[in-house]
């Protein structure tokens, strides 16, 4: 082998060839990779990310449904159709319809409203107030970020579960309550991340940097602080929004969270149960939804933490 | 000349990763001598640590991969062994001392059971034995109080302990081989000097041969009685360390050196940086690694790899300047006035602060 | 250690007495009254409050309840006459207990050894295969899978008893249902950790040694892998209590959680109260002695603190 390369060179090797040409690094040191900003790169990295492009599709297709599919449909949610009881899959109604007769197609889509806004809406009021809080805590410290860590702790010793009953029972049900009581116990969570994280990131050089140039400490925050901790809060957000779903479907199973006739998919799949053994379609078409959106969101948020990992960038 | 107890020849390897095969280590051959301290040196992400755990086939694989070559020990290729065969190697027969003695040992295992692991399995060694064993390594390496360290956990020592425990790991097996990789790089300088005093006492002591990565030249200078100097996963230059500071013969090597303070560098002088960044080893140069960073370089730099060529006896370097068409140019080495010395420079002469 | 678990316990009481006044204050809050019956005379309803002690000062009911609590006295029905918290809990307690122990016992070993075997064999059709039943597990809710296995399991097929907590066979469907959730995020959380410990720089280490794969994975992988799953066994507990809410419900098994739910849907406040103080306690005692366990897992804490 070694022979034989030196052979092959022997032949081409010519005087010329050794004229000085000094060092390259300028047109070495030139970016080979298009430069991207933070987003762009996050938006091509979750789209090579099969599951988690999938787990977006899901979600955009069921959000469309549910604004505009109620609007199109020839039944009301309400709608009770005493000729058309507990009919299962049919052109008339396409998800059967339930044992009062209401159509479930309108009333999963009418229910997808519920699900959903509760979940975006109570985890994204979770995260705002977490995110302030906690980003305040972290960067000042001192009696502040004390007081705020006992009450955090407690908040934390506190099953969730059960202050989100005791609200629901002293509010009574509806989109409304669900939302305060998951907001009242869930801020906590969003609250002690963010602390620790800016704990972590006012420590490092390039915020040190920022300070020794003397930006103001909130345009600190708000330059160095919070676009470093976007990607986590994006993520954690994706997270949370299933976990809101799941409790509201699990307090409105046990009769806190929804009243009927109004339907969230919590609730149809509590009707569901009920009469899983005359209709079971009843039971598995919500349960579908429930969990494919759970689904949906969690390979999304998986998707998310690894697109904006800032450890993974510019590996693709 | 002494015994070769360890050969590498014409090793590659590779790893896979989403962005495609990287070539960490690139058709590289050296050879490791009974008792000899061989330095290897060369800026991060050369391929030195690569190229080393390969020795003990500490990559994980996959993703990485030899892509050729082969790795003697004992008249028995590496490459080639089974998890068995590697398992009677490891720790008894070659030794390994890993950089960062924070992170390399278990916290949740006592020291003293991280340290007598080594015989659990091994017939030879019963478990009282192996616990005086441990006791004895500890106290080598100047652990006071042993037996109250034994039984302690790694988070109870400080950072220049935690390396005393991982030289003890390695020493423990009595093995004729001790790869050392950047073993003091994240420790505090004096402390750094009492681990290599050690190194090398042992060294003498045993007749050990030791592997020694670094990519300070004063701890080379200090230490090494051979040195390799790599580049872009190529063995760009090799010889005794008094040739490598005194001779050299690669612009790389001299690049280096031109780097470093020393004492008798004047205020007024500047220190000379190598300008721009190592090759992306993604796709590698055709030619020399660093013939874009050379101030030497020719047309035939970028064309194709040069060969090993001799320079003296033991002395070696891979540089198109040693061929007989290239302009004649010197290279600039430590100042000769070092010669009356004799020996190399001392740690004082090369200060070790300066981190390439 | 000694002052980590007295400032453990410290907290944990803390955290009761808080929950206690708020548990307090919530319930004088609700709408709605127990005697709400359109029936009952405005005499019987003053009689009654006198009787439970409602006409009294709020601060005085506050102290007459804690006062109870200290005693081990949770309270008793407005709605049943006779019926008291402790009764009731005496009474349901085993049932919730054994449901619950057998649904975390099944569901961490099961959970860990799918975490285990899934990182083991990383990338292939094995893992993928245990990658998919936990991103399924972690997406149902529990209600769902309890439902779906007394149909199919207990009514379509006939295998187990559907409802009911009589001996063996009845057992099985409502842990597999309580667990099955656990299960999977255990499994989760397992496999991320391991193959984030087998990165790390001591598993090289232990390979260097020359000790046998199961040696290392064992004493080096697992042994460090399985922090992460001890810190969540607080709100694994908490999960699982929840669980039982629902999965008592569909089987008709006489636990607690069937009898709390019961009690929310009649507005029996001080059924709600005392049960709820009773899980709070029970959840806040059960995270402490996590806490503290894992100080005795975790060499890094025994000895810092």
């Amino acid at each position: 082998m070694a022979t034989k390369k030196i052979e092959s060179q022997e032949k081409v090797i010519t005087a010329d060839l050794f004229r000085t040409v000094g060092k390259s690094v300028e047109e070495m040191e030139a970016i080979s990779r298009p430069s991207l900003t933070f987003w762009q790169e996050a938006w091509l990295r979750i789209r090579k990310d099969k599951a988690a492009f999938i787990g977006l599709i899901i979600l955009t297709v069921y959000v469309i449904l549910a604004i505009f599919a109620p609007m199109v449909s020839r039944y009301e949610f309400d709608q009770q159709d005493a000729y058309a009881m507990k009919q299962s899959f049919s052109a008339e109604h396409w998800f059967g319809t339930d044992s009062l007769g209401r159509d479930l197609w309108v009333r999963i889509w009418v229910g997808a409203r519920v699900s959903l806004s509760i979940g975006f809406i109570a985890a994204f009021i979770n995260s705002v107030i977490g995110t302030i809080l906690g980003g305040f805590s972290g960067y000042i410290g001192g009696k502040f970020d004390m007081i705020l860590m006992r009450i955090i702790d407690i908040i934390y010793g506190i099953p969730a579960l059960i202050v989100n009953i005791l609200v629901m029972v002293v509010l009574g049900p509806g989109i409304k309550s669900l939302i305060i009581a998951m907001v009242i116990t869930g801020w906590a969570g969003a609250c002690r991340f963010t602390r620790g994280e800016v704990y972590r990131l006012k420590e490092q050089e390039f915020v040190l940097a920022a300070r020794v140039l003397g930006e103001s400490t909130f345009m600190i925050i708000v330059r160095e602080i919070i676009p470093n901790l976007m990607g986590l809060i994006i993520t954690n957000l994706a997270m949370a929004i299933p976990a809101a779903i799941f409790r509201e479907a699990f307090l409105s199973y046990i009769g806190l969270g929804i009243a009927p006739p109004n339907a969230s998919w919590g609730v149809l799949a509590k009707e569901g149960t009920a009469m899983i053994r005359l209709c079971p379609h009843m039971l598995y078409v919500p349960a579908f939804f429930i969990c494919t959106t759970v689904l949906a969101f969690n390979l999304l948020g998986n998707g998310l933490r690894d697109a904006f990992d800032p450890r993974m960038r510019g590996t693709d | 000349m002494p015994e070769v107890i360890l050969e590498v020849k014409n090793l590659e390897f590779s790893f896979r990763t989403y962005g495609g095969v990287v070539k960490a280590v690139r058709d590289i051959s050296f050879e490791v001598r009974k008792g000899e301290l061989l330095g290897i040196v060369g800026e991060s992400g050369c391929g030195k640590s690569v190229s080393v755990q390969c020795i003990l086939r500490l990559n994980p694989e996959p993703p990485g991969f030899f892509e050729g070559g082969e790795i003697l020990y004992e008249g028995k290729d590496i490459v080639k062994m089974s998890n068995r065969e590697l398992r009677k190697i490891r720790g008894v027969e070659i030794g390994f001392i890993f950089q960062d003695p924070m992170t390399s040992l278990n916290p949740t295992m006592r020291v003293g059971k991280q340290i007598e692991e080594i015989f659990v399995g091994r017939k030879e060694v019963s478990r009282a034995e192996a616990k005086e064993r441990a006791l004895e390594i500890l106290k080598l390496v100047g652990i006071n109080e042993p037996e109250r360290r034994y039984r302690q956990y790694p988070h109870e020592l400080s950072g220049g302990m935690k390396q005393r425990v991982m030289i003890a790991i390695a020493l423990v097996g009595q093995p004729g081989i001790i790869i050392a990789d950047e073993p003091t790089t994240s420790l505090d300088v004096t402390i750094e000097a009492q681990i290599l005093d050690i190194l090398k006492e042992l060294q003498e002591k045993f007749m050990t041969s030791i592997i020694l990565i670094t990519h300070d030249l004063g701890v080379v200078a200090k230490m090494c009685d051979r040195v390799l100097v790599m580049y872009g996963g190529k063995i760009v230059e090799e010889g005794p360390v008094n040739a490598i500071f005194y001779e050299t013969a690669h612009p790389y090597t001299s690049g280096l050196i031109q780097s470093i303070a020393t004492l008798d560098t004047s205020r007024d002088e500047e220190l000379v940086p190598i300008e721009g960044t190592p090759p992306d080893l993604f796709s590698p140069p055709a030619g020399c690694p660093f013939a874009a960073r050379c101030e030497y370089a020719m047309e035939i730099c970028g064309m194709m790899m040069p060969d090993r060529t001799q320079v003296t006896p033991e002395h070696y370097s891979a540089c198109w300047l040693l061929h007989e068409y290239a302009p004649d140019v010197k290279l600039p080495a430590v100042a000769r006035t070092m010669e009356t010395d004799e020996e190399a420079p001392s740690p004082e002469q090369v200060e070790m602060e300066e981190r390439i | 250690m000694g002052k980590y678990i007295a400032k453990r316990i410290g907290i944990s009481l803390l955290t009761v007495l808080v929950l206690v006044t708020v548990v307090f204050i919530l319930v004088r809050l609700m709408p709605g009254d127990p005697f709400s019956d359109p029936k009952m005379t405005p005499t019987v309803k003053e009689n009654l409050n006198a009787y439970y002690g409602l006409d009294k000062p709020v601060l005085q009911q506050y102290t007459t309840f804690l006062g109870n609590l200290i005693r081990g006295n949770f309270g008793y029905s407005m709605k049943y006459q006779n019926q008291t918290v402790n009764n009731l809990l005496r009474q349901s307690f085993p049932y919730s207990l054994d449901l619950g122990i057998r649904a975390l016992v099944l569901s961490l070993s099961l959970g860990l050894v799918f975490g285990i075997v899934s990182a083991r064999n990383r990338g292939n059709k094995i893992d993928l295969f245990f990658v998919i039943v936990a991103v399924i597990g972690t997406s149902v809710p529990d209600f769902i899978v309890g439902a779906i296995l007394q149909y199919f399991f207990a009514v379509k097929w006939g295998l187990f008893p559907i409802a009911q907590y009589k001996g063996l066979a009845h057992t099985i469907l409502p842990s597999i249902g309580l667990g099955f959730y656990t299960m999977a995020s255990v499994s989760r959380i397992m496999r991320a950790s391991m193959l984030e410990v087998v990165q790390q720089d001591y598993i090289k280490t232990a390979r260097s040694k020359g000790i046998s794969n199961f040696r290392i994975t064992w004493k080096h992988q697992i042994r460090n892998a399985i922090m992460p799953v001890v810190t969540v066994l607080g709100p694994t507990v908490a999960s699982v209590l929840t669980g039982t809410f629902v999965i008592e419900s569909i089987f008709a098994i006489p636990g607690m959680g069937k009898y709390y739910v019961e009690s929310v849907q009649n507005l029996d406040y001080s059924m709600i109260l005392g049960q709820t103080v009773f899980y709070g306690i029970f959840l806040v005692f059960a995270n402490m002695i996590v806490d503290i366990a894992y100080g005795f897992v975790d060499p890094r804490i025994r000895i810092a603190k």
